[in-house]
């Protein structure tokens, strides 16, 4: 059946992940590599409970075990009638409790090195959105970019109709992207439900709470691409979103920095300029295949009652205005975000646009960048 | 679970109730605590097989990776289900089921001691069962937030999630009503001659459970009226926007949910505390020292809540506080653990299934507990939150330790309740099937979660296939295992060997003095005790 190619595609992963020193292997047992002294220090907290667990544990079962086997009825075995023994009672009340604050010692200082967020070299905001990451850039080096992260793994390949690649699942169109040794400081927060920034490699995991801005933070020892998920359950396409971070030199960095701004330039002026129905519609559809497709469908169908038809819909085939607005402030209590945060003039001009001429909404309405832009005031 | 039998032996009674209504309107109308603790186990062997069935859903899709059998937001409602319907349907309902049959038999009382609304807290059951299931076929689906129902995701659900706030206000009255109808039998029906401190360790186990079922679910239902108007009636409650907070709600859920732990957990450790002395030949070992435990559990299950919690952003005070209140809870429940094995220790044992599954439970129960113990600990949980690992771990305790122990405690009372032995043969290959494919299923689970496949996906990553096949496999298996028990169960009530009054050579208890099966009504008069015999 089909185990047997996702067995060779686990091995064909190994040997990827290995050749690039980053070992996300089958059968694994244990904690990924870590690139963090946090996600070290997991490690060995993690290492420290499970010898003492296992001695433990093997100590009570050999004396059950012990029991089970010797101290049988088809043994012979009489029963001995005593029921009570206070010394031994609280011996093993306070020596469990000893250990307990053992171990709770070494968890304490693991905690508090956690939990100190001060003094970061760069911060970074990551926004939850159903279901995508956005982040900007606070603090520091590359102070002002900004950018919507989505999971690039086909439909294809999720729906079997492709084979799956290597980092299926745990790929992005864009990469947060950060210098190695230096200290990050990640806020998070959300526009719609509850999310959570994990990244197993770096031991960082947030909730990303709607209205509120939590904060974690790692310094990456090493070079390399670290790969998480979303960890809160947040709709449909909880799975399909995708963290990846890339852990890169200081010059490397610095040079992602100049390319980001040069496009974001770029980027800022084009609500002077004014496009035809056929530019706006070829890109607007490629704006709705990254934000709208997940609930809206490819079709324009949605999937009712929690996510409403666009073809035909009253809002796509009413006014402007209103379409505008629902797009770009959402709509409260629903999983409709407000995507004035997300997306620039032009790619909200574009879809709008998009909406209103695809499918069976022929309304032959064009909108451009400066509506958007009007609209925002 | 052996209606017709208990009925039959009806004719034992000579009290003038004789006249009581035949076919459906008896079970309706019935008052009698072992017609509707066999009710209630009916009840919950349905739940607990619909609960399955969406288990083995989940299961099969997430046997290779992609979306094979079902969409994403059909797979999250199962999730959802899957933990409301075994949590509020299979387990809590099974055990009030054992505590109605065997409270009153094991403290010499006639029956429950608010009878009509024993009846009342039963019939609550099954429209909250229909309203869970039937939410599936609604517009929008069933809730798909997790049972944890978190806003602001259980915001934007359709009318499914209305009716599961509904069910879980009813199941929250019908638990209510159960537990001070248990609180009162205990407190005021005990014969005459047996003190608190000598009464069964399984009414101590409910006595204490009682109290905090009393305590969070009003907690609970609360919570959820705060979803329902936050969802209908314009309250903001968990909205940031109009000036709420979304982790209010964890809060005030996991003040519930950590203390329903132990309301499932509790009266396991009573029908084990059971067992394990009947089968070893021995009484049980640091009575005393097992009431202070279950006191202690219950107590400390109050302020330890925010381990759930500790990725949401506390202040690091708030985490520090709570790692500590949660690593207390080892201590007693180690002593539970060292108590039950020293009762073991120089025994006389046998091995018939009942003791099997209390030593099963022991061995897969501790496990769980120190899963716990790691998780406890917030370094390592702000790695393990929300994995699988977590999944592995209270499938640890709500299977290998309540499910496993209802087992027992079936195959224990399922004598005394029939009139019949069960078939020991296949009742071991119950125990044995049940015990290995649950542990193909789980034990996987821990190193998914350390590897890092977060829970409640549908679809996951390629370095996670094989272990999820392992767990499919042992899912599926555990599955059709269970379908032997409900063989088991049925065999005994057709017919079977007669059993004896005591067909266990070391049980202890009033309960074993009565005929098998048990008489419709049971100690009219109260029982004469002779000084200590009560706990053993």
């Amino acid at each position: 059946m089909g185990s047997k190619n996702k067995t060779g595609q686990s091995a064909a992963l190994l040997s990827l992940m290995t050749s690039t020193g980053n070992a996300l292997a089958a059968w694994e047992l244990n904690f990924q590599a870590p690139a963090t002294q946090a996600a070290q220090t997991v490690i060995d907290l993690h290492n420290l409970m499970m010898i003492i667990i296992v001695v433990i544990f093997i100590g009570v079962f050999a004396a059950m075990f012990y029991s089970v086997f010797r101290h049988r009825k088809s043994q012979g075995h009489a029963a001995a009638q005593f029921h009570d023994n206070t010394l031994v009672e609280i011996a093993w009340t306070v020596v469990p409790l000893l250990i307990l604050v053992a171990m709770a010692w070494p968890a304490t200082k693991a905690v508090l090195n956690m939990r100190d967020t001060s003094q970061a070299d760069i911060t970074i905001k990551a926004t939850g959105y159903q279901w995508k990451w956005g982040y900007d850039y606070l603090k520091g080096e590359g102070e002002g970019i900004r950018f919507m992260s989505l999971m690039s793994t086909p439909a294809e390949q999720i729906r079997g109709s492709a084979a799956k690649g290597g980092n299926y699942l745990l790929e992005v169109d864009r990469h947060v992207v950060v210098p190695v040794g230096k200290k990050v400081r990640v806020l998070t927060t959300a526009t719609d439900v509850i999310h959570s920034w994990w990244v197993p490699a770096l031991a960082v995991k947030q909730d990303a709470i709607p209205g509120y801005v939590r904060d974690t933070w790692f310094k990456a020892e090493k070079e390399g691409i670290y790969r998480g998920q979303c960890a809160e359950l947040c709709g449909k396409d909880h799975a399909f979103m995708p963290i990846v971070v890339e852990v890169v030199s200081a010059e490397k960095y610095s040079q992602w920095v100049g390319e980001q701004k040069q496009q974001m330039a770029a980027a800022a002026d084009e609500g002077a300029k004014t496009y035809s129905l056929a530019e706006l519609m070829n890109r607007g559809e490629k704006v709705y295949a990254a934000n709208c497709v997940a609930c809206h469908q490819a079709n324009g169908k949605g999937l009712p009652p929690a996510f409403p038809a666009l073809d035909g819909s009253k809002i796509a085939k009413g006014p402007k205005a209103e379409h505008i607005a629902i797009v770009l402030h959402g709509k409260p209590n629903t999983a409709m975000a407000a995507y004035g945060g997300q997306l620039g003039d032009g790619d909200i001009a574009a879809v709008v646009t998009y909406e209103r001429n695809a499918w069976g909404n022929k309304t032959g309405d064009v909108v451009q960048p400066a509506e958007i832009k009007a609209a925002r005031k | 679970m052996e209606a017709t039998h208990a009925h039959g032996a009806g004719h034992a009674h000579g009290d003038g109730h004789s006249h009581h209504p035949k076919g459906v309107m008896r079970w309706i109308t019935t008052t009698n605590h072992k017609d509707i603790g066999t009710m209630y186990l009916w009840f919950s062997f349905a739940m607990f097989m619909v609960g399955g069935a969406m288990a083995l859903i989940i299961r099969a899709e997430l046997f290779q990776p992609g979306l094979q059998y079902v969409e994403p937001e059909f797979f999250n409602q199962m999730i959802t289900l899957h933990g409301l319907i075994m949590v509020f349907g299979a387990i809590m309902p099974a055990f009030v089921g054992f505590a109605n049959w065997m409270i009153p038999m094991m403290i010499g009382a006639p029956d429950m001691a608010f009878a009509r609304m024993n009846n009342w807290s039963f019939w609550l059951l099954p429209p909250a069962g229909i309203l869970l299931t039937a939410s599936m076929f609604v517009p929008g689906g069933a809730a798909g937030t997790g049972w944890t129902l978190y806003p602001p995701l259980s915001i934007q659900m359709g009318i499914g999630m209305d009716m599961a706030i509904f069910a879980v206000h009813i199941l929250g009255m019908s638990s209510i009503m159960g537990s001070i109808n248990i609180v009162t039998t205990i407190l005021n029906l005990r014969a005459p001659g047996m003190p608190l401190m000598r009464m069964p360790m399984f009414c101590w186990t409910w006595l204490i459970t009682g109290y905090l079922l009393i305590a969070v679910m009003p907690v609970l239902a609360g919570a959820v009226t705060m979803i329902l108007t936050d969802r209908h009636f314009g309250t903001s409650f968990f909205s940031a926007a109009g000036g709420g907070d979304p982790v209010l709600f964890q809060h005030i859920f996991w003040f519930f949910g950590h203390p329903e732990v132990y309301i499932i957990a509790l009266p396991a450790f009573g029908v084990v505390s059971h067992v394990i002395p009947a089968f070893a030949r021995k009484p049980i070992f640091g009575y005393t020292s097992m009431v202070y435990a279950i006191a202690s559990i219950a107590l400390i299950s109050f302020i330890v809540w925010a381990h759930h919690m500790y990725v949401v952003g506390m202040p690091v005070a708030g985490q520090l506080y709570f790692m500590y209140a949660t690593i207390l809870i080892a201590v007693p429940t180690g002593v539970k653990v060292f108590n039950w094995v020293a009762t073991m220790w120089r025994g006389s044992m046998t091995f018939e299934t009942p003791m099997l599954f209390a030593l099963g439970f022991l061995f897969l129960f501790t496990i769980g507990g120190f899963t716990g113990l790691v998780l406890s600990n917030t370094a390592i949980d702000v790695q393990l939150q929300d994995t699988y690992y977590v999944v592995a771990h209270f499938h640890y305790v709500m299977v290998a330790g309540a499910l496993f122990s209802a087992f027992a405690a079936v195959y224990y009372w399922l004598p005394k309740w029939t009139g019949h032995m069960y078939d020991e043969t296949l009742g071991q290959w119950h125990f044995w099937l049940s015990i290995v494919s649950f542990n193909i299923a789980f034990f996987p689970q821990h190193f998914l979660g350390l590897a890092g496949m977060p829970r409640r996906i549908p679809d996951y990553a390629l370095q996670f296939v094989d272990f999820n096949q392992v767990s499919t496999i042992g899912a599926f298996g555990f599955g059709l295992s269970q379908l032997l028990f409900l063989y088991v169960v049925l065999k005994a009530i057709r017919g079977g060997e007669k059993a004896p009054a005591k067909p266990w050579e070391g049980a202890t208890g009033l309960e074993w003095t009565v005929p098998s099966p048990a008489p419709y009504h049971t100690f009219e008069e109260p029982p004469v005790l002779s000084g200590a015999k009560g706990h053993e």
